[in-house]
Parts: C-alpha cells; sequence; structure tokens
C-alpha cells in the first residue's frame, strides 16, 4: 500500500531525484526531473495535512525499526504546517527557475543547480518530518550544505564570501545542536523526540547536562534562524544568491529553524523546562523587539532592493521570535501562522525582484526608477507583496499581526501593541521609498524600453502574491492549522 | 567529591572544552580563509572527542559480538560519529572548495584584503 509510505515518500522522492537530475545533465530534463519530484513532494504533503487533520498525529517506522529504537517519522499539526510551507514554495518556485538560471550565468550547469535545489528541498522536510533527534541534524546539514552551494552560485563575486561566511556560521550553528543532542543523549539515553520529553523530568530540571543541552540548542538554533543579533551572515547571502535562491530560502529555510526552536523548547524540553524553571521567556522578548526594530531601519537606508528585503526578513524572524516568547496558545498561534505569512510574502517579492533582474540586471532602487510603466504587472506584484509585509488589512500579513497583538493583549502587555505598530510603521517606509521610485519617478535614459517580464517568471509571483490575500480573507485553513499546532505545543509542556 | 577528583574525573570534559575554545578562537581571530576551516575543524572534532567518550563504560570492552564478553562500550555513539565525520569532511570539502573560488576571483585568502576590496567580509 503506497499511501501508508506516503511519510518516507515525502523525502525520499527529491532525495533519488537528485542525483537523477546530474545523472541525465540535458537541463531540459533536470529540469522536468526537479519539477516532477517537487510537485510530487507537494502532493504528498496535502495528502499528510489531510491524514493528519482528520486523525491526529502520525507515527512511522523507518524501515520497519519500531521507534524509540528505530528512526521514526512523526507528524502533527506543526509537522504538516512546516511540511506544506516548504514543499508548497518549493514547487511554486521550480518552473520560475528556468528563464531565471539563463541570467545567472549558470545555465549550463543547470543540472547540478536542480541537483542541490533538490536536496535542499529534501533536507528541509526532512528537519519537519523526523521524529529523532540526530537524525534531524543529519538533515539540517543536508539542507545547509546544498544551501552554500545554492547561494555560491550567484553572479556576483561577493556571493563567494556570503557563502563562506553562511558555511561558518551555519556549521557553528549546527555543531552547537550536535552538543546539545550529545547531552540530551547522556541525560536520557534515548535520541527519539518524544521519548526524550517523557524522560527529562526525571533527569530532573536542575540537571547541569540538561541545562546545558538548552542552552547550546537555543544559541545553535538561534544562529540557523538568525535572531538578532545572530543574523550577521543572512545580508550578504540572501542578496548576492541567485533570485530564485533568495526566494526559496528567505521562505523556507529560517522557517525551519524556527520549527528546530518550537519543537526543542516546547515538546523536547516543554514549558514547564524552558519557561518556569528558567528565565527563557524575557531574553527572548528583548531580542524579538530588538529585531523588530534595528533590522528594519537598517532596511530603509539600503539602495539595493534585495538587501532592504534581507533586513526586512531579520526584522520579521522579531516577530516569530515575539509570538514564541509571550508562552500562551495565542502567541504561538500567532508566531506558527507568521512562519506561514512570512513565507508568502518574501517568496513573492523576491520572485518579483528576480523579473525585475531578468529585465534590467539590476535590484538598485535607482535603476527601479519609473519601472511601473514599463513593467505594470510585475510592480503591480511588488504592490501586492509589500502591502503583505507592512500588515495591512486584507492581506495575510495584517492576519499574522492581529493576531499577534491578539496575544499581546491577552497578556496585558499593550506597550508590545505599540511597539508592533509602531515597527511596522517603519515597514511602510522602506516598501514606499521602492514604490515611490519605481511609480513616480522618471526612468534612466538607458531604461526606457523595458518589455514585461516573461509569463514564466510573473506567475509563480502572482500565485504567492494571490495566496497573500487569499489567506488575508480566507483564514480557517491556516489559523486553524496553526491554532491546532500551538495547542499540541503547550499542551506537551 | 573533592575538588581534585571532580577535576581529575571528568578530564574528557576538559580535553573537549579546550579543543572547542581553541577551534572557536581560530576562527574568530584568523583572517586567513583556510585558517579559519582549520578552526572549524577543531571544533567539531572536540565534539567528535566528547561523543566518544560518553560512549566509555567502565571496564568495557570493544562492542564485539564475542564469547565471553559481557561489557561493552556504547556503541551508538560511535555510529552517530562515524555520520557527523562524514557531515564535517563535506563542510570542509565545500569550504575548500570556496575558498579556490574567492582565490580565483579576490587574488587573496585573508579576510582584510578581501574587504578593503569590496566591503564583502
Amino acid at each position: 500500500m503506497l499511501l501508508a509510505h506516503l511519510p518516507a515518500l515525502v523525502i525520499v522522492i527529491p532525495l533519488i531525484c537528485a542525483p537523477l537530475c546530474v545523472l541525465l545533465r540535458g537541463k531540459d530534463w533536470a529540469f522536468i526531473v526537479a519539477l516532477l519530484a517537487t510537485w510530487a513532494s507537494f502532493a504528498c504533503s496535502v495528502l499528510l495535512t489531510i491524514q493528519v487533520m482528520k486523525v491526529g498525529t502520525i507515527s512511522y517506522a523507518m524501515g520497519g525499526w519500531a521507534p524509540p529504537y528505530g528512526i521514526e517519522i512523526r507528524l502533527d499539526a506543526l509537522n504538516v504546517f512546516i511540511l506544506l510551507i516548504v514543499s508548497g514554495i518549493g514547487s511554486v518556485v521550480a518552473p520560475y527557475a528556468r528563464n531565471s538560471l539563463l541570467l545567472e550565468h549558470i545555465e549550463e550547469r543547470a543540472y547540478m543547480f536542480y541537483c542541490a535545489y533538490l536536496l535542499c528541498l529534501c533536507g528541509l522536510m526532512g528537519v519537519a518530518v523526523t521524529g529523532d533527534a540526530f537524525n534531524l541534524f543529519v538533515f539540517l546539514e543536508i539542507s545547509s550544505l546544498s544551501s552554500y552551494v545554492l547561494i555560491a552560485l550567484g553572479s556576483d563575486r561577493r556571493a563567494l564570501t556570503a557563502a563562506y561566511q553562511y558555511l561558518v556560521m551555519g556549521t557553528i550553528g549546527a555543531t552547537f545542536i550536535v552538543i546539545a543532542v550529545g547531552l540530551l543523549y547522556q541525560a536520557t539515553g534515548t535520541l527519539n523526540m518524544a521519548d526524550i520529553a517523557n524522560r527529562l523530568p526525571e533527569a530532573g530540571y536542575t540537571n547541569r547536562t540538561v541545562i546545558a543541552a538548552f542552552a547550546f540548542m537555543v544559541i545553535g538554533a538561534g544562529l540557523k534562524i538568525a535572531i538578532f543579533p545572530l543574523h550577521q551572515w543572512l545580508p550578504n547571502a540572501y542578496t548576492y544568491a541567485p533570485n530564485i535562491v533568495s526566494a526559496f530560502l528567505a521562505a523556507t529555510a529560517t522557517k525551519v529553524s524556527v520549527y528546530i526552536l518550537l519543537r526543542f523548547v516546547f515538546s523536547v524540553f516543554g514549558v514547564e523546562f524552558s519557561f518556569v524553571s528558567l528565565p527563557t521567556a524575557i531574553p527572548l522578548l528583548v531580542l524579538a523587539v530588538l529585531a523588530m526594530f534595528l533590522p528594519s531601519i537598517v532596511a530603509c537606508f539600503q539602495t539595493n532592493v534585495k538587501r532592504v528585503l534581507a533586513y526586512s526578513s531579520v526584522a520579521q524572524i522579531g516577530y516569530m521570535v515575539l509570538g514564541l516568547g509571550f508562552v500562551s496558545v495565542a502567541g504561538l498561534t500567532a508566531s506558527i501562522l507568521h512562519l506561514f505569512n512570512h513565507a508568502l510574502m518574501k517568496g513573492a517579492l523576491f520572485l518579483v525582484l528576480g523579473a525585475v533582474f531578468y529585465r534590467i540586471g539590476s535590484c538598485n532602487i535607482d535603476r527601479m526608477a519609473g519601472l511601473a510603466k514599463q513593467m505594470p504587472w510585475t510592480m503591480a506584484a511588488f504592490v501586492g507583496g509589500g502591502l503583505s509585509l507592512i500588515g495591512v488589512p486584507l492581506t495575510a500579513g495584517f492576519i499574522s499581526k492581529w493576531y499577534l497583538i491578539l496575544a499581546a493583549l491577552e497578556k496585558g502587555w499593550w506597550y508590545i501593541v505599540v511597539l508592533i505598530v509602531v515597527s511596522s510603521l517603519i515597514a511602510v517606509v522602506y516598501v514606499f521609498r521602492v514604490i515611490e521610485a519605481a511609480y513616480f519617478r522618471d526612468a534612466p535614459d538607458d531604461l526606457v524600453n523595458v518589455a514585461e517580464a516573461p509569463i514564466s517568471l510573473l506567475a509563480p509571483a502572482w500565485i504567492l502574491v494571490f495566496a497573500n490575500f487569499y489567506f488575508g480573507v480566507e483564514t480557517s485553513i491556516s489559523v486553524g492549522i496553526a491554532e491546532r499546532a500551538a495547542q499540541s505545543l503547550m499542551g506537551a509542556g | 567529591m573533592g575538588d581534585w577528583e571532580f577535576i581529575v574525573g571528568h578530564y574528557n570534559y576538559w580535553i573537549a572544552i579546550f579543543l572547542a575554545m581553541t577551534g572557536l578562537y581560530i576562527v574568530i581571530a584568523r583572517g586567513n580563509l583556510i585558517k579559519k576551516l582549520v578552526g572549524l575543524n577543531v571544533f567539531q572534532s572536540s565534539v567528535f572527542i566528547l561523543y566518544i567518550s560518553l560512549a566509555k563504560v567502565e571496564g568495557g570492552t570493544a562492542p564485539i559480538l564475542a564469547r565471553g564478553i559481557d561489557i561493552y562500550s556504547n556503541p551508538l555513539p560511535h555510529v552517530l560519529i562515524l555520520t557527523a565525520i562524514v557531515v564535517g569532511v563535506a563542510t570542509t570539502a565545500l569550504g575548500l572548495a570556496l575558498v579556490v573560488r574567492i582565490r580565483g576571483e579576490y587574488g587573496t585568502i585573508e579576510e582584510d584584503d578581501i574587504h578593503s576590496q569590496d566591503e564583502s567580509m
């Protein structure tokens, strides 16, 4: 029965198709294989989501070895939600690759790109589905190594130094996570995450090994998430990576890392340990608020629009960590919801910039002046994504901020509400700088005859823009899953 | 337990901590991109040693199936570290490949010299 093996198939398909891309060589064949593999994974994720929503948690024993001895794939509402985000963005972005790669001068080695892309997808989804702590590290490294390759493919030579920097920081982060896993194994004698959670109370909340493991895990995951001030690798990596890679990684990689933090802090260590016996919430809240403001202000002074969006990503991560720091079902719902909504808006905006780059060869704000006349559809998509990024009503961005504000009010922290609103106003500044240039300024002399972007680039961007508006109005799916995930996270503590 | 027993009894941890700090120091303090990777390797090795030493059972032998052997070290961390070593090798290989490309583009592998060219490091 194939359906019973869906939890394994969702990661095995891209894993097997990745070397297939290299074996087939031809850029068309590799493209078709990559496209089919991502779409198949997305189909599996949708089926799994329906299954989880119907019957609750799914447990799958990898290779027939019963957990906790074998590796378990464990899917609850949070897992499938992350799975949906990653595979969904992966399948929207994949068709974009063909035209986008033409421009990055890597067309003749396109099969390498598709291979790394599928491996990255496989690693990210693997992190989302696995129930084994060490397995999680291995999948994380699969995704990280392939994302270093993807970033280094950028046409600017600074892509190389950005990839190198990310490699060093990412490896330190991942190694911190291994140290944490090792210490947890020492304290509990198991690697299965559900099993660790069961045995930790036995080890005791004052156990120094467990506290050290917690510290290593939070810092390690924080490096991968790019929690302010551990975000130094992110702006360069997103700016100089090929456009399609920026779109894919901005929408998925940090989200998966946030998942690791959520899973370990709430499910494995438990609320009791993480927030009652240790004062974790306050530092997280302070860092989150700093992240909401400082990178946003920096974003207002950038001339490269990709860099604006990269700094904005660091700021948006602040909102996710903020919701986490509330330690309530409402706060977690807002956090998880923002994972999803932010993937939609940043994916859309980076795809739009890819289309701009395709025509004018730059993402500089001055070069984009007057572009709305020549590329109306492209710039309209930017406005759509930008409105969602600001959090204007009827967009997905508004929904996540609304829930975040509700969670703050529930706690009675009205000053946090003020901070959320004020930080959104900074987003208005950096988004409107671009819109002002594109709509109200005259084009540079050499850029008066620019054609609209091809449909293969516009369609994926518009699908995501449309999703931003759809999930800004029809919230039952996204809020429903996020709420269930939040309840199970808080309940596990 | 006296202080002395605490220090001597945990000698494997002291070695791991010393190696980890040495590695991180090299990563932070050295401007040469190859030396940074060396530091990263030292840092990762410290974790390998931490894991391997966790597996040691007092009086135990190697975990092989043979008659008359009842006490043996825990083989699971050994297996985990085999995987982690592979990951480390892949990371080093990729890092070195990036350094080769960086040298091709910038003509140097010193962080400061690269920074002075286009402020990217």
